[in-house]
């Protein structure tokens, strides 16, 4: 079993401590996040607040929705979320759930954390059929219309009444490319 | 299963037990409250045309009426999680509140762990600890797709486990889910006893001691220990808790269980334990129709 299984970015030799006044993110530890770009002091690390406006912009998920979390990073670009505070820098396994790839043009957020944190989501959001929930699950990539904007979509079905969002698709030119993990992935 | 020879003198009805363990178990999962609620879940279950009774002594897990309770909408969702049935023992009666610091010193696979978050609110700090590498992957695989945010996952030996990272010197309440010899589980799998030996009895035995010690002494004062076993053997069990005693502040305290149980057992092969060894619960593969299973809960002194 792996957990999420997108490219990791090379964590090691990323350790050292850099030549200039901005130390490069060290991938054997968790660091908390900066508040705003103006803590910042690892390069390219982003703020709490921008990781807050992201989940606003794109999804429409208000930011109380992780008042009380820290976020946390370890990895190059592999943001975790975790409900409470430690002191930083921890090195330990894991903390919390992992939940958002940054460090790249567009970030991507993880399955766990669409089935987690997805269902305050307002737009950019997907609702499949049953049988198009199934073929996504399964990781297959599927011809849907979608009127809305291309990029990570929230996939949502409905599931007892509700909409149940499952996990994260891209959409681009018609097609809809399941981004379930394999180690996630169901036969259903 | 010569091996469960041994334990004739312990149990009431031993051609009982015996045939209970030749019997495959029930499909069991555990409603995770951090995802849904139990209504919801049967309601999924209901639209799935699988069917499902609840135990009374749990009202979160349900037998489900199929051999994959993995293939399963609510089990993609985190809604569920596959565990057997005495497996949800231990978490409330260690009875975590939300906001506390709880260790589970041996969390992997991750089925405690993640009752153990639930009964938390998925607040506080769980700190997930599991000395196999191997089987960390699953503990962290497994509380994600629960949707667990509280946990903190390390990945070292309980016996010396060290709460620098921490930046907090003491747990609120510790589960110690041991290694052990897994007997208990022989319905699940019928090849648990292939390795079987008194010497490995008397190895894990050595581990289980050095491991609830450290969790005696991680806990603070008035804090609350659980030692819980899939496996009959006393030597791993009431052995275990006596031999803390003697060496750690804490006492053996009473519990509810609304299973049909036996009381810890206070001799075994001529030697006898502390009397208070009697409040542990061993429960059998034919009382209730589930997998063995020792627990036992301990209060931690000054």
């Amino acid at each position: 079993m792996t957990e999420e299984t997108e490219a990791d970015g090379s964590e090691a030799g990323e350790s050292e401590v850099g030549a200039d006044s901005e130390q490069e993110n060290d991938g054997g530890r968790f660091d908390r996040l900066p508040e705003t770009d103006k803590d910042r002091s690892v390069a390219g690390r982003p703020s709490r607040e921008a990781v807050l406006d992201w989940w606003v912009d794109r999804y429409g998920v208000p930011r109380e929705t992780f008042e009380g979390y820290t976020f946390w990073e370890k990895g190059s670009g592999k943001l975790w979320a975790f409900a409470g505070d430690l002191s930083s820098p921890i090195a330990i396994e894991g903390l919390g759930l992992t939940f958002l790839r940054v460090r790249q043009e567009h970030w991507k957020p993880t399955t766990n954390a669409v089935q987690r944190f997805g269902h305050r989501a307002t737009h950019n959001v997907i609702e499949v059929s049953e049988g198009e929930a199934r073929a996504f699950v399964a990781g297959y990539d599927q011809e849907i219309e979608w009127e809305g904007d291309w990029g990570y979509l929230i996939v949502a079905r409905e599931l007892a009444g509700e909409r149940e969002p499952l996990g994260v698709g891209l959409y681009l030119y018609g097609e809809l490319r399941s981004q379930v993990p394999k180690g996630r992935q169901r036969d259903l | 299963m010569d091996v469960f020879e041994r334990y004739e003198p312990l149990i009431d009805d031993f051609e009982a037990f015996l045939a209970a363990c030749e019997r495959p178990l029930p499909s069991v999962v555990r409603v995770n409250a951090i995802k849904t609620g139990v209504e919801r879940a049967r309601e999924a279950l209901d639209a799935a045309g699988i069917g499902y009774e609840q135990p009374e002594w749990q009202p979160s897990l349900l037998r489900l009426e199929t051999d994959r309770p993995g293939a399963t909408w609510g089990s993609f969702s985190g809604w569920w999680y596959g565990q057997e049935e005495v497996s949800a023992i231990p978490a409330p009666v260690l009875d975590p509140r939300p906001g506390e610091r709880v260790w589970a010193a041996c969390g992997a696979p991750g089925s405690k762990a993640g009752h153990l978050a639930a009964l938390m609110d998925d607040s506080g700090t769980l700190v997930a600890n599991d000395r196999s590498l191997g089987r960390l992957s699953a503990l962290r695989f497994n509380l994600e797709r629960l949707g667990v945010t509280c946990a903190a996952v390390t990945n070292r030996d309980a016996r010396n486990f060290s709460m620098q990272p921490f930046g907090f010197e003491v747990f609120d309440r510790t589960l110690v889910d041991a290694p052990c010899s897994c007997e208990g589980t022989i319905r699940k799998n019928p090849d648990a006893l292939d390795d079987w030996s008194e010497g490995y009895l008397k190895n894990v035995s050595a581990i289980q001691c050095s491991i609830l010690e450290r969790a005696v002494q991680a806990t603070r004062a008035g804090g609350t220990v659980v030692y819980s076993t899939c496996t009959f053997a006393p030597e791993e069990n009431e052995a275990v808790l006596d031999s803390v005693l003697e060496t750690e502040t804490c006492r053996i305290v009473d519990f509810d269980l609304a299973l049909d149980h036996d009381p810890g057992a206070t001799e075994w092969r001529g030697e006898a334990f502390d009397p208070s060894v009697r409040e542990a619960k061993r429960v059998y593969p034919h009382h209730n129709d589930t997998g063995g299973f020792f627990c036992a809960k301990l209060e931690v002194g000054e």
